[in-house]
This record gives structure tokens, sequence and C-alpha cells, in this order.
């Protein structure tokens, strides 16, 4: 039967997305909250019902090098982590965008040390911001299982061929139970081709990999890199349009608005907070605020202009960040907002908050403040600088 | 020896006399074609590979200085992955900045996981490539950029580190040391090590004349008297037991080894050696000693 929908916890539906992609190679080091998609697929191997090398390596900086290796080889590769574990993959993670490597990955968003905190915020995946990897953010389970095989098409496009991480809340989304459609083989086998790279190592056909570029010719392949962003961006709205044609499911292309075309006051975000945002809004456009939502799922390639398009009738913006640049006060989607509407004629006042920092909950009174401090700001038409909206005033 | 018809080609930005240049050249005689070789940052990396152009001519992959032995890993087990392991050896090969030191936490997770592959290091006992730092590698009283003598020092303070034991502990079923300057003994290690199953290891002791101070003309020189010095053991264990040394007639003393290298010239004064080099011959007597090679 189609579309049965299961209770299953948020990470046994990614491992069990993974398992239908069929990877060749995985390798993962076990790290909370990520911990859970590793064990799935370890059980999926041990009962045969993947086939695959499944590498328990010693680090996660072995996890991700030991995917270079197999996907130059022409494997298609997986892994996941979080917080620490990509931290400590960091300078592997450019290595593999250089290279051009398709390798897919879920980062279990969480909170980094010091101090220490296993908790949820988004810190760790835009740490990784400019290490050449696309990130997309889902907003709840479903989203999060039916992005891995929109991600592996994606990353694997001869025209992209970018790694790739599918960003998920921890906890917040990994350990929940919920109802979800797990993805059926014969569908996932229609809509996911087979990985047939171009360029592999191969004795019948040797190339060189990860050479020496002097300054006459390194510019080019970041450049190159750059490129396929752009076409990405093009890529991620066609292949959500074609997974619903398939799967019958649909979550936006790069943004997706909600209560969006004739709100004055938009709040943007990524990842499981937009749920209780969308809840917020139902309530307060009962008491007749003008509300909407403006979902990022791509975060790496930026939607500049679905972003520009999608503000174009907005009064005022309300960025939520769950990460801050220490020393800026803003967190990375407000500077990114702030920095697409600059060189336009839009002259739309950006307001950013950082909130949920180390898995802080996140309630629906939180959102109502900010609103309330955006229609302030609004009616006395004064700029709001951006900062915390959940300090405690105790500590 | 095949010198055009090598699989290394020449046209590389070696150094007249370069050690890695000789062992990448001796691998691919001994390995042939059905191979893929990782290499870790390094000179051997960097000479050989200046974009667009590439000496190897076998599949290769760089990726950085410390994961060479998880980058292999992955490689061997995307071979089996897709069935096109068949008799495709892998092989890393790397200095010993990228073995002993910074890579040696994902060389003893390749070998604790058992992936049939070889993991080669090329010892020229620092870091070359960036100017001739100490590395764990280096030998006791060596003059290194980091570890200079001075009036309150006598070059590097202490002992190389036995890496042959560490791998073979690993339960390694062939570790084996080498030396550029025996090119067909070397060889043939390197063919044993691949056509073992499992992870295999040998170390060849590589004079870098840049490095050390000599002649470029000197290398094989250079290698022979740290072999005939007992200086470098030549040995090979299988299942962690010694079961081949390269036994030494005639062993000299070890002031013959020290005395054509300038990273040792503060050992020595117009008066003669300084009691340092007692000690380096006291080590050189151990490894005669401890390894039967006389």
């Amino acid at each position: 039967m189609k579309n049965k929908m299961t209770v299953v916890e948020g990470s046994y539906a990614v491992a069990h997305s993974v398992k239908v992609c069929k990877p060749n190679v995985i390798s993962a080091y076990p790290i909370t909250p990520q911990t859970h998609i590793v064990e799935d697929l370890s059980q999926f191997v041990a009962d045969g019902e993947i086939d695959c090398e499944y590498m328990n390596v010693e680090s996660e900086f072995s996890a991700i090098s030991a995917l270079i290796g197999a996907s130059a080889v022409g494997a298609r590769t997986y892994s996941s982590t979080t917080s620490q574990g990509l931290a400590l993959m960091h300078e592997a993670l450019f290595n593999a965008s250089g290279m051009r490597l398709p390798i897919v990955m879920t980062v279990v968003n969480r909170a980094l040390s010091a101090p220490i905190n296993i908790w949820n915020d988004q810190q760790d995946s835009i740490s990784q911001r400019d290490t050449g990897w696309i990130q997309l953010y889902a907003e709840d389970v479903q989203e999060s299982a039916d992005m891995t095989p929109q991600i592996f098409k994606l990353a694997e496009d001869k025209d992209v061929l970018l790694p790739a991480m599918s960003c998920m809340d921890g906890f917040i989304l990994s350990h929940v139970y919920e109802p979800v459609i797990l993805l059926e083989q014969d569908l996932t086998d229609e809509f996911l081709p087979q990985f047939e790279p171009e360029f592999i190592l191969d004795p019948a056909n040797p190339m060189s990999f990860g050479a020496f570029a002097d300054p006459t010719t390194y510019t080019e392949f970041r450049y190159r890199q750059e490129e396929a962003m752009g076409v990405a961006l093009k890529k991620i709205e066609t292949l959500a349009n074609e997974f619903n044609d398939i799967y019958g499911r649909y979550y936006g292309g790069l943004v997706d608005g909600y209560m969006l075309d004739d709100a004055e006051i938009v709040v943007m975000a990524m990842g499981s907070v937009i749920g209780t945002v969308k809840d917020t809004i139902d309530m307060l456009r009962k008491d007749g605020v003008s509300v909407g939502l403006l979902k990022v799922r791509s975060f790496r390639p930026f939607p500049v202009d679905a972003v520009r398009k999608a503000l174009k009738n907005a009064k005022i913006i309300i960025t939520l960040d769950k990460n801050i640049s220490v020393g800026k006060n803003e967190g990375a989607l407000c500077t990114e907002v702030k920095a697409c509407l600059h060189n336009t004629k839009m002259r739309i006042p950006v307001i950013g908050f950082m909130l949920g920092h180390g898995g802080r909950d996140i309630p629906m009174g939180t959102i109502v403040n900010i609103v309330d401090k955006a229609k302030a700001a609004m009616k006395t038409d004064s700029f709001i600088e951006s900062g915390f909206a959940d300090l405690r005033e105790d500590l | 020896m095949k010198t055009g018809t090598s699989l290394l080609a020449p046209g590389h930005r070696g150094c007249a006399g370069c050690c890695d240049a000789l062992a990448g050249r001796f691998l691919l005689d001994a390995l042939g074609k059905d191979c893929i070789v990782v290499s870790p940052t390094g000179c051997l990396e960097v000479f050989t590979t200046p974009y667009p152009e590439s000496s190897w001519g076998v599949p290769w992959i760089h990726s950085l200085f410390e994961n060479a032995a998880a980058v292999a890993s992955g490689v061997e087990a995307a071979l089996k992955a897709l069935g096109r392991k068949n008799n495709t050896k892998v092989v890393s090969i790397g200095g010993d900045g990228a073995t002993l030191d910074i890579g040696l936490q994902a060389i003893s997770g390749a070998f604790e996981r058992g992936h049939d592959l070889t993991y080669v290091c090329v010892d020229n006992e620092a870091y070359m490539n960036t100017g001739v730092q100490r590395s764990s590698a280096t030998p006791l009283y060596a003059n290194t950029t980091t570890s200079p003598s001075g009036r309150e020092s006598r070059g590097n303070p202490l002992h190389k580190k036995n890496m042959p034991a560490i791998m073979a502990a690993h339960g390694s079923p062939y570790v084996a040391t080498a030396s550029v300057s025996y090119a067909p003994d070397l060889m043939k290690k390197i063919k044993r090590a691949a056509e073992i199953e499992g992870p295999t290891y040998v170390h060849i002791h590589a004079p870098c004349c840049t490095g050390w101070g000599f002649d470029s003309s000197k290398t094989i020189e250079v290698g022979r008297l740290a072999v005939e010095t007992a200086m470098w053991p030549m040995y090979e264990m299988e299942n962690g037991e010694v079961t081949k040394v390269r036994k030494i007639k005639d062993r000299k003393p070890v002031e013959e080894y020290l005395k054509v290298q300038k990273r040792f010239k503060h050992l020595f004064t117009k008066d003669g050696a300084r009691e340092e080099v007692k000690k380096i011959q006291e080590l050189a007597d151990w490894n005669a000693k401890h390894f039967g090679l006389e």
C-alpha cells in the first residue's frame, strides 16, 4: 500500500531513506545526537537489507577521508555526523568539494563546545558555510527523509558534482517519533539514477586527483565550484518538482512561503523552528497581524533571487538564527538576507534575532514577542539592531 | 633498471638526487599498472603533480596531509563494494611526517580495520617539504631547523620513533624496512607486501641531500652507510616476528655515516668526536645485537 504512515523515530526515517538510496560505501563515527542513524544503518547491513561496505572508522576525520577515497573510485557515499564531529571534518570538507566528490552527509544539528552541550542549534553546519558543500535544511522528519534522495541526485548530477549536507535539527527531529511515510524502494529507484561518474580512479584509465595548483590555475578551480553552485540553484527547484511528481510531496524548492503574499511582517528561518513559526502565524493572523513566513531550504547555494522575489511586498523582515557570528552579534541568515537586499532598490529593515542556542526551547511566546518588536519598529519607523531573543535575565 | 618506461614519468620537479623520486619509481616498478596510489601531502605529492601535469602513470589521489591511510581504506572498500577489487593493489606512499606524526591515527585505524592495502613510508627523517623541520622520525642529535644545535643544544634531543614496531603491534601480517640504496631488495619487499592480503607496511630509509646536507650525487652512498653502520637495520617481520634480516659484513663505526652529513656536523670538533657520537654508536650496537645483524 502506498503512502502508508508509520510511527518511527526521525533517525530511523532518515536511515531508511539512505537504505533505499543504495549507497555503496558508508563510513561513520558515533556522536550524539546522530548516533541512531548509523546504528540503524548498521542494523540494515547486519540484516542483509543493504548491500554496501560499512566502515566503522576511528574518527569523523577518517569517516570523511575514507569517503573521499571511495567517491573518487566511483562509489555512492554516505556519512552522517554532528557538532564536534563536523568541526573535526572541517579540513576534509574543503578537500571533498575541491575535488568535486559528491559525498552526501546528514548533519544532525547540535551546539558546539565550550561549554559542552549536546542539544540542538545550528552553529555546527553554519560554521561550515564556506567549505563548498551544498546545505539544505529540513523542517520536519518527513522532509528530512524526503530530502535524502533529492540531495543524492543533486550532488551526483554531472553538472553539479558537489558534496552536500542534509541538515536536520538534533533531538527535535532526530529523536522525535512521528508518523512518517517511509520511502518506497520502487519509487526511489525511479527517482534516483545510479551514480556513474565520468572521472574515477581506475587502473584501466589512470587519472590524477588532488594535484598541486599554483597561482596561475588555483582561482579557476574555485570559480568552477561557484559555477556548479549556480547550476545547483536551478536543480534544487527542478528536483523538488520531480520528487513531487513521483512521491506526491513538496516542501518548496529553494524557499517556501507561508501566508507570505500579503504579509507586511515576514519571518525568515531554517529548520524545525518553522513549525512553531507557522503555528504562531496562525494565531497572530486571527488577531489581524499581517505576518507571514519565508522558509529557507537552501542555505548553500544561497537563493538570492528567490529571496528577493519572495520579499518584494514585505515591510519589515525578521530573521531567526540558531547560531551567532560572535563579534558581529548576529546570525548567518540575518547577514545573508541583509547582503542580498543591499544592491537593490529594496529598502526593507531586517531585524535579526538569535535564539534556541544549545537546545533552549523556542515557545510560541518567544516568536510573539519578536513579532511585537517588529510591529513597534514598523509603527515608529525605527530600526532595531540584531541580538538575542531569549536571554535569561537571572543569569 | 627500467627508466624510460617507468610508470613515474620523468620531468617532475624533484631535486637532483631526490630520495622520494627514487622511492616512487621503485614503487611503481615493483607494482606495475594494476594499482591505485594514495599520497599524503609531501615532497613526492607536490613535485609529481604540478597541475595540469602529472608524473603518475597509474591512478593516483592526494587528499590531505594526515588522512592518506583513511583515503586508501575508502578506495579499497569502494573497489570491493563495486566488484572491482580483483587484483588491484591499493598502496599509500607518504613521508615520515605524514606517517609517524600527523597521520598516525588514520594509519592505526586502517590497519585495525584490516583493509587489504600496503602503506609505504619514505622516511627522510624530517619535514623536508616545508624546510627541514624536526619530525618524530628525526634521529637523536640531528640538526634540523626546529631542533637546531646551539650553545645549549646538540640538536634533536629525542629518539626516533620505532614505527615498524608499532605497525607490527597492530597485527600486520607483513612489516619490512628497506632503503632506497638497495633497490632490488626494496622492490622485492614492496611486491611481497602488496601480494600479502591485509594491511602491510614497508618503511624505506631515504637520505635527503638538501635536508641532511650532502652532495646530490651521494644519496645512494649515504643510504648504504646507514645500513653498513647498523644505523638503519633492514629486516622483515611476519605476524609480529622478525623472519629475515640483512646481515652486515665488517660493520663500520657510526662516525663514517655521521661525518658525511651536515646535520651532524656539530657533533665533531677539531679535536674529534663529541661524546654524543658514543651514544649514537650505542644505538647502532643495540640494533646490531637486537636484530642479529652480524
